[in-house]
């Protein structure tokens, strides 16, 4: 297993004892450290244990059951397309074959450069607007290849 | 005098450049020198028209949309602060057709109201509910709930008094809880979100009752991951609620308590499922729980609990303030009351349209929605997210109500409905019901985790062309298992729309023609 830089040892380790007495805290634990680190690394995984008094078999099973915790770091913006069938209605099929050229990677990948993470989500609540698109965090609706080149290119690193 | 310019900060509106827009305004107003003050209200719910601006005048709230930022500058020049007329113009908001029609009751103050705003919540009708409920016995409270005829709006339809009776005989003196599922997970669903943002006071208040009603001092807020600008408003409206003294040790000065805590998810459908939710609540994977015990008995930490979801407890304040009887005397059958029906997918008119039970699917796509985006023939809908059926346009004149759609073979669920055109292909369809199931299942039982993953592969060789007769029947068969054998409704109801498909569109399950 990876070990963390003591870095982000600390972090997590500060994370986990501040939220600790919280009722059913390893959610909260695990959303914390991902908000602050990017992802939740396979080296957090026995801090979080020892310091919450679970098991790591227990913290490990937690963190993979969750499809939105990372296992590794993200790229500088991550991008996710929705697949759900209300997107699929209005071209999400080709918008994601689109945003698969634009990035040159799959879903679940991230570019070589480290901008970009390309995400499946299932539905955004933007399904009057479909096809939805979410970047870091903002929504976007109604996205044709044109309008997702255009978000794109917004964060990409300028020539 | 300062112009009142409504601009809304729903994360539908904003995914249009509604944010885009509220900037170029303030930007515009400042280099005319002209005073403005943009409020950042939720949506009205009319899609098709967001980014939708709004301008006090004495003849009301006038409309203009779809706006972008583009347009602002040729607001201005057409004297928009004061009502001016431009090409898009809408008139009065209140008398747009599409909102006109409408039965807003759960939803009357969202895209009116300043969110987050306890003042402007209590001036447009906000607390009375409460208040009522303080003046009423627990018992009388829940009594007005089973009156009003409120049935969950999550999916199941379960009688929300029924339920609330369960926790409050539950013996007093110990802790309970109220739980709101905001997992909102349906594809084709959206009314949760634009509630929680355009007037997240009104689950606050709707939370508060449940926990008056029950004897909870407690309640959590399961939250998706996916919305992060409900998440914004949700704590936002807690902290004014609590600096306004609407929460915590003292509500309203009735010396009860309530706190509300909100919790998010983590991208698992599943956790819908309430159990699922439960697990998830306490900081475990979400795995079902076998019932019994009922959450009513032994919820959250083992202790009674209520579990509702958002529209069902943001219907509440209404019940208590204008009476159970008020909000029975809407619908039809045991479906009372109203219900916000999201129209979303290939859809021209797309929206929240909440309306009293017992319009029909065809009013809803062609009056409200009038037709499909594409202009080309509606060939099918699904109603009730990825475990609904798919519905054809035979049976379009078919009541938005719980046992009319049940009496198809389908279901009504959190009331979505995602919209096709005549390209789109059912066979696919089926295939990613399968898919999502198997991406989604909890793992904890066996049809569900591995017939969804038979499924897909027995699907992708009909498509193939390979023993088409033999693999229907063999679709048909793994359908059935699933239905039989599976602990909870992702797997008990994930062949439904795979079941539909092949019953409506059989054409589509044929390989490719040789
Ligand atoms: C697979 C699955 C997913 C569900 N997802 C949700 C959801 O996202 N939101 C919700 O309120 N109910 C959902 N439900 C229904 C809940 O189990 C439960 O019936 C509901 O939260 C109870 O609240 P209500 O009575 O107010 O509807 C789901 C059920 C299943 C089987
Ligand atoms: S049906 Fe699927 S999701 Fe439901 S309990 Fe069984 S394995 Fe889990
Ligand atoms: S299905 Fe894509 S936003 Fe809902």
């Amino acid at each position: 297993m990876e070990k963390l830089p003591p870095a982000e040892s600390a972090v997590v380790q500060r994370i986990a004892s501040d939220l600790k007495e919280r009722p059913g805290p390893l959610l909260e634990v695990l959303h914390a450290i991902q908000a602050a680190l990017g992802y939740v690394p396979a080296g957090a995984v026995p801090i979080v244990a020892e310091v919450l008094n679970l098991s790591r078999a227990e913290v490990h099973g937690v963190v993979s059951f969750y499809h939105y915790f990372r296992h590794s770091r993200p790229g500088a913006h991550t991008v996710s397309v929705c697949q759900a069938e209300s997107c699929q209605s209005m071209g999400a099929e080709a918008l994601t074959a689109h945003a698969r050229r634009r990035l040159g990677i799959d879903l679940h990948q991230t570019s070589a450069d480290g901008r970009f993470s390309l995400e499946p989500v299932y539905c955004l609540g933007n399904c009057a607007c479909s096809p939805a698109v979410m970047i870091d965090g903002r929504l976007y609706g109604r996205v044709t290849p044109e309008r997702f080149d255009a978000l794109v290119a917004e964060r990409a690193p300028s020539p | 005098m300062t112009a009142l310019v409504y601009v809304p900060i729903d994360a539908g509106a904003l995914s249009l450049g509604a944010g885009e827009v509220a900037l170029a305004i303030a930007a515009e107003a400042a280099r005319r020198r002209a005073a403005v003050k943009v409020v950042r209200n939720g949506s009205r719910g009319a899609y098709w028209l967001e980014p939708l601006v709004e301008v006090l005048t004495p003849r009301g709230r006038l409309a203009y949309g779809p706006v972008t930022a583009a347009d602002v500058a040729g607001l201005f020049d057409a004297d928009f602060l004061n009502g001016g007329s431009h090409a898009l113009s809408l008139g009065p908001t209140e008398e747009i057709a599409w909102l006109k029609g409408q039965q807003r009751l759960t939803f009357e103050r969202v895209g009116i109201i300043e969110p987050t705003s306890v003042a402007d919540y209590v001036k447009h009708g906000g607390y009375q509910g409460l208040t009522r409920a303080l003046s009423m016995e627990p018992a009388a409270i829940v009594q007005a709930i089973t009156t009003s005829g409120l049935r969950g709006r999550g999916g199941a339809a379960f009688p929300t008094g029924i339920k609330w009776k369960t926790v409050l005989d539950q013996p007093a003196g110990q802790q309970k809880y109220v739980t709101c599922n905001a997992d909102e997970g349906d594809s084709g669903t959206f009314s949760d979100r634009m509630l929680m943002e355009g007037d997240p006071l009104t689950l606050i208040e709707g939370m508060t009752i449940a926990g008056i009603a029950v004897g909870a001092t407690q309640g959590y807020i399961y939250l998706r991951a996916e919305y992060p600008h409900a998440l914004r408003a949700l704590r936002t409206a807690i902290a004014a609620a609590h600096q306004a003294r609407y929460l915590g040790s003292d509500v309203a000065g009735s010396g009860k308590g309530f706190d509300l805590e909100v919790r998010l998810g983590a991208g698992a459908y599943i956790c819908g499922e309430e159990t699922s939710m439960l697990e998830s609540l306490e900081g475990r994977r979400g795995e079902v729980r076998v019932r019994p015990p009922l959450p009513a008995i032994k919820g959250l930490f083992g202790q009674p609990t209520i579990v509702n979801n958002v529209v069902t407890l943001a219907s509440v304040p209404w019940i208590l303030q204008h009476g159970a009887d008020a909000y029975a005397n809407f619908g039809m059958g045991k479906s009372r009351g109203t219900l916000p029906i999201q129209l979303a997918g290939n859809i021209r008119r797309g929206g929240l349209v909440e309306r009293a039970f017992g319009l029909t699917l065809r009013e809803l796509l062609y009056d409200y929605g009038g037709g499909s985006a594409t202009s080309k023939p509606i060939r099918a809908v699904q109603v009730g997210g990825p475990l609904g059926a798919y519905i054809p346009a035979s049976q379009f004149d078919t009541a938005v109500d719980y046992e009319a759609l049940a009496g198809i073979g389908a279901m009504l669920g959190h009331g979505g409905i995602v919209v096709f055109d005549d390209s789109v292909d059912m066979a696919r369809m089926a295939r990613y019901a399968m898919e999502f199931c198997a991406i989604e299942s909890c793992g904890k039982c066996t049809p569900c985790r591995i017939g969804s993953t038979r499924g897909v592969e027995v699907i992708d060789r009909i498509l193939e062309g390979i023993d088409g007769e033999r693999n229907v029947r063999l679709l048909e068969e793994l359908c059935e298992t699933m239905v039989q054998g599976s602990l909870c409704g992702l797997g008990g109801m994930a062949p439904f729309p795979v079941q539909s498909a092949l019953k409506h569109f059989r054409e589509d399950f044929r390989g490719p023609v040789k």
